[in-house]
């Protein structure tokens, strides 16, 4: 069972929020296939959110095929996501490393490659969101 | 259905209006945080709502049956009002008694269960509570009526922030077990982005702003950029509020699509943002395009 947990300061919405540390946990393997996730009462009760922001969250995971509900037992975790992105991984992360260090050897400070990198993010969650 | 319908709604005393033109229609099992500043109609929708008030103009329907007149309904809706009417010298056993014998669909166990968990003392005056726990008791005797309609009236107003956070989890738990549709209403907008999915904005008695607020929230973009007279933007449907200073336009706008022209920064905003924004700017408004309207009885074309 994984615990959620909220960032007030992030620009995510909630319900992205929640969907985003699934992905996370099933990433990590904290979360394995036939595990269960924390009931919709228990999200509620345990962070005082919407109900309807955890069952958005859930038909979020639920339509990428990672989780399923199963009626009158809960939610649960059918698909991982370990080892999804590892052939590309090494590559992209290699190819980061050395968009940042063009950017600081151009002169841009941590805070600006930090502010090129959130934007970014943000932009491309946006298209994957609309 | 929806649960909750307003049309053409309005409400006056005297001369005054409190509430006009109000065209509302919540869907089942939502959490309503209903805003505005003081006296722009907040009560009074909420008292119409709950049939306390009649209409002077327009209707307002719950589950279809109009408010007031049909007694059935009436034992459907709960209103917990602002000042929390409680009787102060009633023991908190009494007042739960009370509402056994007021309301033929009282759930007793529900209302105790609720009390017992959070150590409320029932053999105790209710004027004696702390603040919280009154509001406890008056909540727990809203949600022993089982109501499919809870309203609430400014129910966090003078609770810490412990205490709301306590009386919101009660709450969203019983909405969670019930499918219960809450309009909650409230001036701590940052309490309410986390706790409600539709915002319904009020401002100088007339409704500015209605909808489900992940999509509002979709939809409203802050951009800045290089200080510009402001044109047309591809992407922008409305520009709320605008700022300008000698080097910078920064803009709060609707969309209709994405802002893709590079010279803008795009960054999203928060409920209490966009709240502020339009209650800043009475002339912008967001509400869900007209439908084909419903004509209240004894309103002629």
């Amino acid at each position: 069972m994984i615990a959620f947990r909220l960032n007030s300061t992030s620009g995510l919405s909630t319900y992205l929020q929640l969907a985003q540390q699934v992905r996370q946990a099933l990433r990590l393997g904290t979360l394995q296939p036939g595990d269960q996730l924390p009931t919709v009462k228990d999200v509620v009760a345990s962070l005082a959110i919407n109900p309807n922001t955890v069952l958005k969250a859930y038909r979020v995971l639920e339509s990428e095929g990672l989780i399923q509900g199963r009626p009158g037992q809960g939610t649960f975790v059918i698909r991982s996501l370990q080892g999804v992105a590892s052939p590309k991984q090494a590559e992209l992360q290699r190819a980061l490393e050395q968009c940042v260090g063009e950017a600081l050897a151009a002169g841009l400070d941590a805070d600006s490659v930090e502010a090129m990198f959130e934007s970014a993010m943000r932009s491309a969650q946006e298209e994957g969101v609309a | 259905m929806n649960e909750i319908e307003a049309s053409g709604l309005g409400r006056r005393y005297g001369a005054r209006w409190a509430l006009r033109d109000c065209d509302l229609e919540i869907p089942r099992g939502r959490i309503v945080a209903l805003v505005g500043p003081n006296g722009s109609g907040k009560t009074t929708l909420l008292h119409l709502a709950a049939g306390l008030l009649k209409p002077t103009e327009g209707a307002i329907r719950i589950q279809g049956a109009t408010p007031g007149r049909d007694r059935g309904l009436t034992a459907r809706i709960s209103l917990v009002a602002q000042d929390v009417p409680l009787y102060r010298s009633f023991t908190v056993a009494e007042t739960l008694s009370m509402g056994r014998h007021l309301n033929p669909a009282w759930d007793d166990s529900l209302a105790r269960t609720r009390l017992d968990q959070l150590a409320i003392p029932m053999d105790q005056r209710v004027g004696e509570l702390s603040g919280g726990q009154r509001a406890q008791v008056a909540l727990a005797l809203a949600l022993g009526k089982r109501p499919d309609v809870l309203l609430l009236d400014e129910p966090l107003a003078n609770l810490d922030p412990l205490a709301r956070r306590h009386f919101m989890q009660t709450l969203l738990q019983s909405a969670t077990d019930t499918g219960l549709t809450v309009v909650l209403s409230s001036h701590l907008v940052s309490d309410l982005e986390r706790t409600c999915d539709y915002l319904v904005l009020l401002a100088a008695s007339r409704l500015q702003v209605s909808g489900d607020i992940d999509a509002l929230l979709n939809a409203h973009r802050v951009i800045s950029g290089v200080r510009t007279d402001v044109g047309r933007i591809a992407g922008v449907a409305a520009v709320v509020e605008e700022q300008h200073t000698d080097r910078q336009t920064t803009l709060l706008v609707r969309t209709d699509g994405p802002i893709l022209d590079p010279s803008w920064t795009v960054d999203t905003l928060n409920l209490e943002d966009l709240v502020l924004a339009y209650l800043g700017h009475p002339g912008a408004s967001a509400l869900p395009p007209p439908r084909v309207a419903v004509v209240p009885a004894g309103v002629g074309a």
